[in-house]
């Protein structure tokens, strides 16, 4: 469990390095010139000289590259072009208030998948079976922004319930903040229970299968009892620890959904970034972003590393 | 003796088409498929023929008739433009089905070459090309795919290529999980024996067997290149004005919602949600008969 533990960081750690550069080399293929992009073409050429030479864009790539990784142990992560604000301020605040609507929208997502997939499960072969991972599947095809623009018209303006922006009012109470978070939240239910649902679904059915359950039954125990005690406990563990898994579809889907409701998280601020092309700000959300997913999965991967006996004591994996 | 060695490539050959003509059938009876099918199809049908067909030019501005509600002579009413909705649902179908087909391709076949390599050769290039794979995978396809048209620039051939991109470490670790089983079996072996070149027994020998899950593994990949594409067009960055892509035409149009101007957003999302499920349930099927 010890050498597991070290390897799967220290893959972590590689694959982050890794992601660096990635982010790092695509932003600076960039053609043309940033002083200009962010000066406009009216500049005077000594303006532009000027601003690139304060940006440092003329130093070299492997320096620029070194500058740029060195702060970010510190959490700088340069200043943005078009705000002229540090991006490790704008981020922070930001992934902070993405980090409540995915809370939220875990909240709802993990009971009812976990729910949807034990009743497919137990309904195996069924038309309930059929209705609920084939319905699960074809809402989670279905893109967040068409489902976003959906529930605006449903809840938000034809049976007018519920707010179409995400943003409450400065100084609202817990409740209300929570009821502003319903409609976005939603529409990552909608995507992700599909998969959770069949994840829990898979577990359950192998539990089903498994000689134990047949020998709790076998032996008389009522369908309950063995369905709570002998069925659920081994397939649910392993399906919340993939849970986490599924934050880069989260923040994949979190882009369009903070952009339709016009909530100020990590995603809207992506797409501000590429709408202006303020490529430090656009480098530290990816990177932030592909942090919080490796963080996640390495999570998910640790406790499912606990819970699975088979790692736990040290067999091989990949 | 000589009988048997004569007789056994043809009763494998015999064999291997009965089993693809009963996978045939299992596709043939999935209901999900069919349906899936029969969506797909509809929607094939207004990429190619749709401009042929719809009642008004979808480009046409016409701005003393804006925003109109469904009626009789504008079935889907008419955009901030004027222009007529239900031709451009219809008209739209062209733009999404030429890139994301071509996408998925772009990423099935170098996937599909990056998986055979590597799941062939294992080894330190197989390891430092899943250490890279795994960095590319740790970024959501719709932040990346924002990233890389941020720096290219947004145009059709940008998204193919981006998305391709995108999806060719996703497409590799599947084909090279299939690649490191078949690896194994005798054929493999008996080529390697054979003193075949190294390409041929990648491409001649182990890539027809793996074709079927790269079959499948192309139909799931083209509903979430739909997805991706289509949101990439709704943030901006995808296909770009004033062609009738439905991302796009919701991206247009939804600012409208909260005035109750709704069929410039809801049908194109209609459009692609039904696109989207009928390539989802195509896929389902076709799991279902290739894992049995």
């Amino acid at each position: 469990m010890g050498r597991f533990i070290l390897r799967r960081v220290a893959l972590a750690l590689v694959t982050l390095w890794l992601l660096s550069v990635i982010v790092f080399v695509a932003c600076e293929v960039m053609p043309g010139d940033v002083a200009r992009s962010i000066l406009g073409p009216t500049a005077a050429p000594e303006t532009v000289a000027a601003l690139n030479e304060r940006l440092g864009t003329n130093d070299p790539v492997l320096a620029r590259y070194g500058d740029w990784i060195a702060g970010i142990p510190r959490g700088d992560l340069g200043e943005s072009y078009a705000f002229r604000r540090p991006v490790d301020e704008m981020i922070g605040p930001a992934l902070w208030n993405s980090a409540k609507l995915a809370f939220l929208a875990f909240l709802l997502v993990v009971p009812l998948g976990i729910l949807g997939g034990v009743t497919a499960a137990l309904y195996e072969g069924r038309a309930l079976d059929r209705a609920i991972s084939v319905g699960g599947l074809s809402a989670s095809a279905i893109p967040e922004f068409v489902w976003a623009v959906t529930v605006i018209l449903v809840f938000g303006i034809w049976l007018d319930v519920l707010p179409v922006s995400a943003q409450a009012p400065p100084g609202a109470s817990f409740l209300t903040q929570v009821e502003y978070l319903i409609l976005p939240a939603l529409c990552l239910v909608f995507v992700l229970f599909g998969y959770l649902a069949r994840m829990a679904r898979a577990g359950t059915a192998e539990a089903l299968d498994s000689d134990y359950t047949r020998t709790a039954v076998l032996k008389g125990l009522p369908r309950r009892t063995v369905i709570r005690r002998h069925v659920l406990r081994n397939s649910l563990l392993p399906t919340i620890a993939v849970v986490a898994t599924q934050t880069g579809y989260l923040i994949g889907g979190l882009v369009a959904i903070e952009l339709i409701f016009n909530y100020p998280g990590i995603g809207r601020l992506l797409v501000r970034a590429a709408d202006q092309k303020d490529f430090p700000l656009l480098q530290g959300t990816v990177l932030v972003i592909g942090v919080v997913y490796l963080l996640a999965t390495l999570a998910a991967d640790l406790a499912y590393a606990y819970l699975n006996p088979r790692i736990r004591y040290g067999r091989a994996f990949s | 003796m000589s009988t048997v060695d004569e007789l056994a490539p043809i009763v494998v050959h015999d064999s291997a088409r009965a089993s693809r003509r009963e996978r045939l059938r299992l596709v043939l009876r999935s209901k999900t498929f069919l349906v899936g099918a029969a969506i797909g199809a509809f929607w094939v049908f207004c990429a190619l023929f749709g401009p042929a067909v719809v009642p008004e030019n979808p480009y046409a501005d016409d701005i003393l008739n804006k925003l109109q509600p469904p009626s009789a002579e504008h079935w889907f009413g008419t955009d901030r433009l004027g222009r007529d909705v239900f031709s451009r649902v219809i008209v739209g179908a062209r733009d999404i089905l030429i890139v994301a087909p071509l996408a998925t391709l772009v990423g099935t076949v170098l996937g599909t070459a990056l998986g055979l390599v590597t799941g062939y050769f294992r080894g330190l290039a197989d390891d430092v090309i899943m250490r890279v794979v795994d960095a590319f995978l740790a970024i959501p396809v719709v932040v990346i795919g924002l990233l890389a048209l941020t720096v290219v620039g947004p145009s059709r051939v940008a998204v193919i290529l981006v998305i391709g991109i995108v999806f060719t470490p996703i497409i590799a670790r599947t084909v090279r999980a299939a690649v490191l089983s078949e690896r194994e079996l005798e054929y493999v072996e008996a080529a390697r024996l054979r003193n075949e070149h190294t390409p041929y027994v990648l491409f001649g020998e182990i890539l027809p067997n793996v074709l079927g899950p790269v079959l499948v593994e192309f139909t799931v990949r083209l509903g979430y290149a739909i997805f991706a594409i289509a949101t990439l067009s709704f943030l901006g960055f995808g296909i770009q004005p004033p062609a009738p892509d439905w991302g796009l035409q919701i991206f247009e149009n939804y600012g409208l919602l909260s005035a109750g101007d709704w069929w410039p957003t809801l049908f194109p999302a209609l459009a692609i949600a039904t696109l989207v499920v009928g390539v989802n349930l195509i896929a389902d099927g076709l799991t279902q008969a290739f894992e049995r």
